[in-house]
């Protein structure tokens, strides 16, 4: 394999790094050269130490070993003012800016601006930056308001008003839908472009090898790939993220003609509003068939979030009809926010589905064997079911919601993102129950931001657009074309 | 964290604040062995200081702690229960007043149900408000409090007057109006077996009844109770006032026809405030409300005693609680033990992200992800990556 670039020339780079918590090794041999005028891809299976390092590369954390140099001198980044007075920007998976406040004032805050405030100087600075980058942000919007897609953009910004020449973005991609993702990494090639360097956390080959000029893979905490991306194939790159060993079954798609199965789930004309009183679904009308998985995709905030809720039965209409099942699983998008509670034991969440019909006492020897065998059949690792919930990975997490939405074998399942922000192994697992699921005779209802997964899986597929659902084959341009609200 | 570990952090933490306690009275050159020996005099040092005081004391301090337990552990900030406590000393001062010897036997058990009722009422207004309009109820309950204060002044210089018109209070319970003593000779009432009944009832029924494991996942995590659970956050939330109010009002109505048995401005010195105090250093536990309400019973108890034997301010003692508390919630932080207590602890750093939910934006008014507890909304959280 070849390694791309030599040390001096790199903007930063990171030699040997290794980094424990407690008694877990994160990091343990870890390097990154991220050259100027390039798109760095570091690849890597969740908890091989991505975020760990790029911490690091912006003073969030210290290494507890190895060598850090921005533009060939060796430093030790304090912090991440220090970091970014170096030149380092980063965008986390979550955002920081202040909701109250508009675009200009968050970059002015940001960029340490003292003394009185300009709102002229600060509009025109987000003006100047989105044209260095080629992106649109109106700097008189509040960032409450704004969609995902352009919160980042601000954070991109605010990174960019310190004078950030190295760009770390985590997972940024994660959020966005396909047309938006390509406009970020058009961005990020401008960037480049420019001399500087943008550095952007995935865990998706496709993007790695079709994006970025360099890749470096960590895998257990270790570099185990650092290579030119016209130097590797997905091969390569799998193996270098799973090891030689990986036997990670994608699932193939199920073939059996189901026309004649009972309508499980039923809108005629569905009209749904959100929390703000916003209509976000326009007149709706589908059904869902026992023993098939309607796939559902859509750019963030073309309604999927608010039908999805309606047909789990979370969301009532504002006008026309719904029929859904007695019984409904419902995997949402935000375990965090939605599905779990965190300091609950694995049974107390187990026992949470079905709280707000329960009566009488709570029978928990019962809830906490039945929790027992959910964890065994799913193998779901965990201390035990009194475990905290918190005690478990995201991955298991998620299948833990996944095998309490299923348990008791209800007539349809409702899942929103449910891989999302997961490896490649639970992913893998999660997706195999739901089509076990489905093969079962169960109504899914599956959507997902990522587009690839969902015509994997789904037997069918609705695209909304602003509102409105349109059934298109299952065809990624023509479901592309459909997500833009091109027919 | 476990029960034994709980109370010998707590008998740790006590042992600290006692010991600060000598050191500041010797510092300001009063007699501080003399002072904490007149302390346990009053408190623990005789059956008469135990039962007459101390028990007595802490009777509506554990179930007013409860009531604000109960209300915490559900993610309402009650902080009312002492105008909560006020309706029910008021209202069953009421009750006994107008009661006739026919009533017999039953009036004290129907100024008790009155009270708590009326205690019950008073909480719903908070609730109410914060359902209906998404008044925040810590604003809310406080306000009530003075309301209810003021009212019991208006009353005991009006419609519940002593004849005479004289003092501004009301004429004592008649006979059949009062609680029975539990220990002839004593000052010690029936009050304190329903405290001590009422403790590991709710904790039972937290713990071990559908509606309690409801008031927990609302307060945990009102998001997951309504998406994952269908539990009517709202529904939960109205329920727990009413508890929360019920209870504290029977504390007053137990005060009125067991201790004071005459209606006056400051029938309560502050009980449902202190029982914040001792819904906190509990960890928001019904039985560790038990512990604490009695050690605070005890304080109380002894602040008197050391007042009268060595000169030394009652409200010293006040001190000592607040420094009880603090010392909790600075253990609670560190250990990052029990987790209400914890993000209590570091409300400021949770409560400046309650805005924060672009996306996707709160159910309802959104009313429940606000308060000092309120968790950092994880719209954008993503499982562990890299």
């Amino acid at each position: 394999m070849r390694s791309p670039g030599n040390a001096p020339s790199a903007l930063l780079a990171l030699e040997h790094i290794a980094k424990h918590f407690g008694r877990v090794d994160a990091l343990v041999d870890a390097s990154l050269q991220a050259r100027p005028g390039t798109v760095h891809a570091l690849l890597g299976e969740n908890g091989a130490g991505k975020t760990t390092l790029m911490r690091i590369a912006f003073g969030e954390l210290r290494p507890d070993s190895g060598a850090t140099r921005v533009g060939g001198k060796a430093v030790q980044l304090a912090s991440p003012a220090d970091a970014l007075a170096r030149g380092i920007g980063m965008v986390h998976q979550h955002f920081t800016a202040v909701p109250a406040m508009t675009v200009a004032e968050n970059v002015a805050l940001a960029s340490g601006t003292r003394g009185r405030f300009r709102p002229v100087e600060a509009r025109a600075r987000v003006a100047e930056l989105c044209e260095e980058v080629g992106f649109t942000l109106d700097p008189d919007a509040v960032a409450a308001g704004l969609s995902v897609g352009m919160q980042q953009r601000l954070e991109i910004v605010k990174a960019l008003a310190r004078g950030a020449r190295v760009l770390i973005l985590d997972e940024p991609t994660a959020v966005l839908a396909p047309a938006e993702a390509e406009d970020l990494l058009a961005m990020l090639r401008r960037f480049a472009s420019r001399g500087n360097a943008a550095v952007i956390i995935t865990h998706k080959l496709h993007e790695a090898l079709s994006v970025a000029d360099d890749i470096t893979v960590l895998r257990h905490g270790r570099t185990t790939l650092s290579t030119l991306a016209t130097g590797t194939d997905a091969e390569q790159l799998t193996v270098a993220m799973l090891g030689e060993s990986s036997d990670v079954a994608v699932p193939r798609r199920g073939s059996a003609a189901r026309t004649a199965d009972e309508v499980v789930i039923e809108t005629h004309d569905l009209v749904l509003t959100d929390d703000r009183g916003v209509t976000r679904v326009r007149g709706v009308t589908l059904g869902v068939r026992a023993g098939e998985i309607l796939g559902v995709a859509g750019v963030e905030g073309a309604g999927q979030h608010e039908l999805l809720r309606a047909l789990a039965g979370r969301l009532k209409p504002t006008a026309g009809s719904l029929r859904t099942p007695e019984r409904i699983g419902f995997v949402p998008a935000d375990r965090h926010r939605d599905a779990l509670v965190l300091d609950f034991t694995l049974a107390e969440n187990v026992a949470l589905a079905g709280a707000g019909a329960a009566r009488g006492r709570m029978r928990w020897p019962a809830i906490e064997r039945r929790t027992g065998e959910l964890l065994s059949r799913y193998g779901i690792v965990a201390s035990g079911v009194r475990a905290p919930a918190s005690s478990l990975s995201g991955g298991n997490q998620q299948k833990l919601v996944l095998a309490r939405e299923l348990d008791g074998a209800p007539h349809a399942l409702v899942a929103e993102n449910p891989t999302r922000g997961l490896d490649i192994a639970a992913t893998a697992a999660l997706q195999r129950h739901l089509l076990d699921a489905r093969d079962a005779g169960m109504a899914i209802v599956l959507y997902s931001s990522d587009l690839d997964e969902v015509l994997a899986l789904a037997d069918r597929l609705v695209v909304m657009f602003e509102g409105r659902a349109t059934e298109v084959t299952l065809d990624r341009e023509a479901a592309g074309r459909a997500m833009l609200g091109a027919a | 964290m476990s029960w034994l570990r709980r109370a010998a952090i707590v008998a740790l933490i006590s042992s600290l604040a006692l010991t600060a306690l000598w050191l500041a009275l010797h510092l300001a050159g009063l007699d501080a062995t003399r002072a904490l020996a007149a302390l346990w005099d009053g408190s623990f040092g005789s059956a008469y200081a135990l039962t007459s005081s101390t028990l007595v004391r802490a009777t509506p301090l554990i179930l007013t702690g409860l009531a604000v337990a109960i209300a915490f552990r559900a993610g309402v900030w009650n902080i009312g229960a002492e105008g909560q406590l006020l309706a029910g000393a008021a209202t069953a001062a009421a009750v006994g007043l107008f009661a006739t010897p026919a009533s017999g036997a039953l009036t004290v058990v129907v100024a008790l149900a009155v009270g708590a009722l009326a205690g019950a009422l008073w909480a719903w207004i908070a609730a109410y408000l914060r359902n209906r309009f998404g008044v925040l109820e810590v604003i809310s309950t406080i306000m009530l409090n003075f309301v209810a204060l003021y009212a019991v002044g208006y009353l005991v210089r009006g419609p519940l007057q002593e004849p005479t018109h004289i003092y501004p209070q009301s004429e004592p319970l008649p006979a059949l109006a009062q609680l029975p003593r539990l220990i002839e000779g004593s000052r010690l009432h029936w009050g304190f077996v329903l405290a001590v009944v009422a403790a590991p009832v709710a904790w039972w029924v937290l713990r071990h009844t559908a509606a309690g494991f409801r008031v927990r996942a609302v307060g945990q995590n009102p998001g997951a109770a309504r998406v994952a659970g269908m539990v009517d956050v709202q529904r939960t939330t109205m329920g727990v006032f009413l508890v929360s109010g019920a209870l504290a009002g029977l504390a007053g109505a137990i005060e009125l026809t067991g201790v004071t048995f005459a209606l006056y401005e400051n029938v309560s010195p502050g009980y449902g405030y202190t029982a914040i105090a001792v819904a906190l250093l509990a960890g928001l536990d019904p039985l560790g409300v038990l512990a604490t309400g009695l050690l605070f019973g005890a304080l109380e108890a002894g602040a008197l005693s050391m007042q009268r034997e060595a000169a030394v301010p009652a409200v010293v003692v006040n001190v000592v609680e607040a420094l009880l508390v603090l010392l909790v919630l600075a253990v609670a932080k560190w250990r990052g033990g029990s987790a209400m207590l914890a993000r209590l602890a570091g409300a400021g750093s949770g409560a400046g992200e309650d805005g924060s939910t672009p996306a996707g934006g709160r159910g309802g008014t959104g009313r429940e992800n606000v308060g000092p507890g309120a968790q950092p909304s994880g719209d954008k959280r993503v499982g562990a990556a890299g």
